[in-house]
């Protein structure tokens, strides 16, 4: 538990335009709201391509977030993740109600630091990316081409192999990876130099999704995160990084959905 | 009516809170979060205390604005939207309180329009569960509930303090209390005398120079008059940064910003500050001193007495006002407690363990009964989770959380604040926000310990 926050206090982030989108279900609900965070490069327009949609109709209010320098928000070229997960923090506390928290990739780091900054009802870490020097060997390891450039404030360039399944059609595959941006150099070598979130507060379920066959995210990395949270991944053979966008994109969601609904 | 008449509600496990402003409604949401069923009373009939203008006991003038900037002010896990101004208005501060409180769904625990008359321990057991009785404000017959612990959040500033001068009755000028002071209109093209050198006495004050035909204002001593931004950013932010220097050097640095920026304040004709930077509770105005050189203001000493139709002040002169204002504060008030349960001396002023809890029954606490010289709220909020934290380990594992409990009630009592503070009425509860917080964490830390 850290009360003493001298840069939160000094120093706080300022300001910035961020995306919002949302999908509301037709009748009023009990539901708690859903906030969907994207990975680094994403926006909320990954999560508005199917899973909104259909989380609003299982009675969900669904919202997904671009953070600074992401999607539609303003353009943030020196972000931290300080500021990335100072957007999350905002966008959940601006919501009608205490809302659960969901992030990809490394939005997922993002997601988990902001569980220290506000008491989510629940938290879901898709594929979650946590970062550390291992894991980044790792993923150069695994696509030198795509990670040299970021070691020089490049962007990272996941291959399409890594983020789509065979099965997700290669036009799609070819636009959603058109789509993608990057987060700051910054914010990219935090991710490298990480080491491991804070605690969250208010003690929430955390849920961890992803794949075995996800060549982004090893399937130890997924045992890891939810050995941190008490809990052991919930896996959908198959699938490639991308759990929003793969040809099976409605497993994981539906999957979800149903935990939340045991942990209301 | 004979005792085992009144039927006694057990509502078993839950916490009464009383009070549902800012710290009222952190308790709610922190007891929640730990697991506590929770009644609140609150004898308004909204949420946010003395923070919301409508209620009949709110101290809020239509200017009130923050004097600690917004991370120093809002609650540590539920930040206020980020393009607020640094200084957000009063009516902001209850919109956020307000969306706090529909954000947690806190509303379904409060009963409003129902005050608390009196709190009762059901044995001396360091676990007591309390007998409370409540009422609703307008009247009605009072009822008993018995709850597991009990937590008030009743706040400090709606008891006008008013001290009694020579001739206040046969003076034929308006007397108020600052507390009723409410718009600029009650001022605009009379004579007016603030008395009191805090921060409300400052702020009518320099609304009195904008308004006023003429303004008077009388204080005990000189003070420094803190800015509100410096080097380009809030000014209790750049302190923030340099809260891990050593005090004299803090002192020194401010001390020489101010005088190097702001310069000799008693060139103006306000007297020379008898203490050091930071040995008060901080004064937060620009515009004092700014009104003070427009000649708007005229600073004078204490008031020695009143007289038919003028005032005589401690130096001789005198002053011949319309309207005057007493800014002299607030006395906290706990009527519906024995005082022996909250350590009170003779002056009715609580002491408790971490000015928090009762040192002979810890199932009961008081919070947010602080003068920080920040926000309020990061530290009434911490306060109510080491208060539920405390309370949850009780029911959990009572043995080691009461042998906790035991090594604490013996530490003395220590004051959180890290210099020498003058010794007026007002600096009794004042504590330094970063010494409590870090006393607070050790606390926490340690119960921790205790659960596992």
């Amino acid at each position: 538990m850290r009360i003493l926050r001298t840069e939160e206090w000094a120093d706080p982030t300022p300001h910035a335009a961020r995306e919002v989108r949302k999908a509301l279900p037709e009748a009023p609900t009990e539901h708690a709201p859903v906030l969907f965070v994207p990975g680094f490069g994403g926006g909320a327009w990954v999560y508005a391509e199917n899973w909104l949609a259909h989380a609003a109709s299982r009675g969900v209010p669904a919202y997904a977030m671009s953070p600074r320098g992401h999607g539609e928000s303003g353009a943030a070229p020196k972000a931290d993740l300080r500021a990335y997960t100072h957007d999350v923090v905002q966008v959940a506390a601006s919501l009608p109600r205490q809302a659960v928290l969901v992030g990809h990739g490394a939005g997922a780091l993002v997601v988990a630091q902001a569980l220290a900054r506000y008491p989510a009802r629940a938290a879901v870490l898709l594929a979650p990316v946590f970062g550390g020097w291992g894991p980044a060997f790792g993923a150069w390891a695994r696509n030198p081409f795509g990670v040299t450039p970021a070691i020089f404030g490049g962007a990272l360039r996941p291959r399409r192999g890594q983020l789509f399944s065979p099965e997700t059609p290669v036009e799609e595959q070819r636009e959603y990876a058109s789509r993608r941006g990057r987060a700051s150099a910054r914010a990219q070598w935090q991710l490298a130099r990480h080491r491991g979130p804070e605690q969250p507060v208010g003690e929430p379920p955390v849920l961890v999704v992803g794949s075995p066959d996800d060549k982004l995210v090893p399937a130890k990395e997924l045992d890891r995160v939810a050995r941190r949270y008490r809990g052991s991944p919930l896996l959908f053979p198959g699938m490639g990084h991308d759990l929003m966008l793969d040809a099976s994109w409605r497993e994981p969601i539906d999957a979800i959905l149903d935990w939340l609904e045991k942990n209301p | 009516m004979p005792q085992q008449a009144v039927p006694v509600a057990d509502r078993h496990g839950a916490v009464c809170v009383i009070g549902a402003g800012g710290t009222g409604l952190a308790a709610i949401k922190n007891l929640r979060q730990y697991g506590f069923d929770v009644d609140c009373y609150e004898r308004e009939t909204g949420v946010g205390g003395a923070w919301n203008w409508r209620h009949q006991h709110s101290p809020v003038y239509s200017s009130t604005h923050l004097i600690s900037s917004r991370p120093l002010t809002q609650f540590p896990d539920f930040p206020m939207p980020d393009d607020w101004p640094d200084y957000p208005h009063h009516s902001q501060l209850l919109a956020y309180f307000e969306r706090y409180a529909d954000h947690f769904a806190l509303r379904e625990h409060v009963w409003f329009g129902t005050e608390v008359v009196s709190l009762k321990p059901v044995s001396d057991e360091p676990g007591t569960a309390w007998d409370v009785t409540v009422r609703g404000a307008r009247g009605g017959a009072p009822k008993t509930l018995r709850y597991a612990a009990v937590v008030a959040c009743n706040g400090h500033n709606w008891v006008p303090r008013a001290p009694m001068f020579d001739g206040l009755d046969e003076f034929r000028g308006n007397v108020l209390h600052a507390s009723a002071y409410k718009d600029p209109a009650q001022l605009r093209g009379k004579k007016v005398l603030v008395v009191g050198g805090g921060n409300t006495g400052c702020d009518i004050a320099v609304e009195a120079a904008q308004q006023a035909a003429r303004c008077w204002h009388s204080t005990r001593r000189g003070y420094w008059y803190a800015p509100k931004f410096a080097f380009g950013r809030p000014a209790d932010q750049v302190d923030a940064g340099v809260r891990g220097l050593p005090l004299w050097l803090r002192q020194r640095a401010q001390q020489r910003v101010l005088t190097r920026t702001v310069g000799d304040l008693t060139r103006l004709g306000l007297p020379k500050p008898d203490h050091k930077i930071l040995e008060t509770h901080p004064i937060v105005n620009s515009l004092l001193p700014y009104y003070v050189g427009h000649g708007e203001i005229t600073p004078v000493p204490d008031v020695k007495r009143f007289e038919y139709d003028r005032v005589v002040f401690t130096d001789g002169r005198t002053a011949e006002p319309d309207v005057v204002i007493l800014a002299t504060g607030y006395t906290p008030r706990f009527e519906f407690v024995a005082p022996e349960l909250i350590g009170a001396d003779e002056e009715g002023r609580p002491h408790l363990r971490w000015q928090l809890m009762s040192r002979s029954h810890p199932t009961l606490a008081v919070a947010g009964l602080l003068q920080p010289d920040s926000g309020l709220f990061p530290l009434a909020h911490w306060q109510t989770v080491l208060f539920a934290a405390w309370l949850r380990a009780l029911h959990t594992t009572p043995d080691p959380a009461i042998a906790w409990w035991e090594r604490q009630r013996s530490a003395d009592g220590r004051r959180y604040v890290d210099t020498k503070l003058k010794d007026s009425p007002r600096h009794w509860f004042e504590v330094s926000y970063r010494t409590y917080l870090k006393t607070l964490q050790k606390a926490l830390v340690e119960l921790d310990g205790v659960r596992t």
